[in-house]
């Protein structure tokens, strides 16, 4: 194993399956209930995806939820901003940490 | 990678030859021989089911250079239908029943005997459907074009890949989003597209990339909010339509890396539910030297009709065309994989 993380690894994720079929099998049925079409549509939950895959790092999800988006007709300005939402709410995060930052100075300063 | 500016045969490509096509893809050995998956499903051979539906591809000149055209056209081929042929293909439809003439290209509305066709397939009470690449209608020379379609009743079935300009544009040229929206207006403007006006408007996107298409129901919902809401435009349906890993296609697909994955995604998605709705089965295809062939992609890849059907359109006879055996190869996961894709759209 030249890297932690190969592309071609992707195609081997239903190999978790082997340890535990059973919760395997409830964890694929689930994924595929909260990935169909609902009150939000398949275009918008993957594009959600997306961002999540962003903010959990993930290449593997960045790579199928690329193609996935793709696929299901968003175009590249769409999932730019997917991922600007991400880095908002991650950049967004840590400034709103800040006020504790605040808070503990403001207590232990004159 | 720039989009091209000629077609592949004025560039002088291998890719030119359909015989290097078809060497290419029957030669990739990871790939299951389509023959043997249809055969594995239960559905081999594939066979005609009636020919509900007479194609007629009058060319090769386009007045675009899509990066995806599986046709290889453009404004430098000269491939024409004659009148000849023309009167040839009216003749042979007029001793049959089916009932829809679909019109392709190229632009088929730049050859000389579009308008003939057109005329007579009415004269005679078919249906017609003009695959209009949109800018066409832009065209000085081709100003009387939309009147003529709507005086007609044809059917416009117009290739429109994305509701984002810069995807339209990276497949068909720049600069054809905005022609292509200024075209629908002026459609729109003379009852296509709009309820109870008897003019149908549909609309056709391909991926703009190495990716299967969406589902066609959500992407026409898709579509119709985002054109309404951005330009006022409206039409009836939306089909989507698979890219054939053939022609210029393919030529994006090597250049790009992208071959081995898309090929693996077609096979991967192969849905035999899919099977069972391709357009070959129903569709005869008739190229603009009058051969005869079971759809427009065998005809680009120069799979003639075989296996004792008529080979051109001078020896045509319907009664040999019922359920005659489909010449198929490796191409043919493009319109069986997922929902499915076909002249018509999704198949499933």
């Amino acid at each position: 194993m030249d890297t932690y993380y190969h592309p071609k690894d992707l195609a081997h994720f239903a190999d978790l399956g082997k340890g535990n079929p059973g919760l395997w099998e409830k964890f694929m049925a689930y994924y595929g209930a909260v990935f169909a079409g609902g009150a939000l549509s398949e275009r918008e939950k993957a594009l959600i995806a997306l961002a999540v895959a962003h903010a959990v790092q993930c290449p593997y999800c960045i790579d199928a939820y690329t193609q996935a988006c793709l696929e299901k007709g968003s175009n590249l300005e769409e999932m730019t901003e997917a991922v600007h939402v991400t880095c908002a709410i991650r950049g967004g995060a840590s400034l709103a940490h800040g006020v504790q930052m605040r808070n503990v100075a403001t207590k232990i300063s004159m | 990678m720039p989009a091209p500016s000629a077609s592949l045969k004025a560039r002088g490509s291998a890719l030119a030859s359909p015989a290097e096509q078809v060497r290419l893809l029957e030669s990739e050995a990871a790939i299951t021989r389509f023959d043997d998956t249809i055969a594995g499903a239960g559905l081999d051979p594939l066979r005609a089911t009636g020919i509900q539906v007479f194609q007629i591809n009058v060319g090769k000149l386009c007045n675009q250079t899509c990066r995806h055209c599986h046709v290889d056209a453009g404004p430098d081929r000269s491939e024409m239908m004659s009148r000849e042929t023309a009167e040839a293909c009216m003749a042979a439809l007029a001793a049959t029943e089916i009932p829809m003439v679909d019109i392709t290209g190229g632009a088929p509305e730049l050859n000389p005997c579009f308008r003939y066709l057109v005329e007579d397939s009415r004269r005679l009470g078919r249906r017609v459907t003009d695959r209009c690449n949109l800018s066409v209608l832009l065209l000085p020379a081709q100003s009387d074009l939309a009147g003529f379609l709507a005086r007609h009743g044809v059917e416009i079935v117009a290739s429109l890949p994305s509701v984002a300009s810069s995807q339209t544009d990276a497949q068909r040229g720049g600069g054809v989003f905005g022609k292509s929206i200024e075209a629908l207006k002026r459609l729109n403007a003379i009852g296509y597209g709009r309820e109870g006006s008897g003019l149908v408007l549909t609309l056709v996107t391909n991926p703009v990339g190495a990716f299967l298409p969406p589902a066609q129901r959500a992407q026409e919902a898709h579509f119709r909010e985002c054109l309404f809401r951005e330009h006022g435009i409206v039409f009836n349906s939306l089909r989507t339509i698979t890219n054939m890993p053939i022609s210029r296609f393919l030529e994006f697909l090597l250049e790009t890396g992208n071959y081995e994955g898309y090929m693996h995604r077609l096979l991967d998605a192969f849905n035999p539910a899919a099977v069972s709705g391709v357009m070959c089965q129903y569709t005869i295809s008739v190229g603009w030297d009058g051969r005869l062939y079971d759809c427009d992609f065998n005809q680009m890849l120069d799979l003639p009709i075989a296996y004792g059907a008529p080979a051109h359109i001078r020896a045509f006879d319907p009664r040999d065309l019922r359920t005659h055996r489909i010449r198929t190869g490796n191409h043919c996961y493009g319109c069986t994989a997922g929902a499915g894709s076909s002249c018509g759209g999704a198949t499933t």
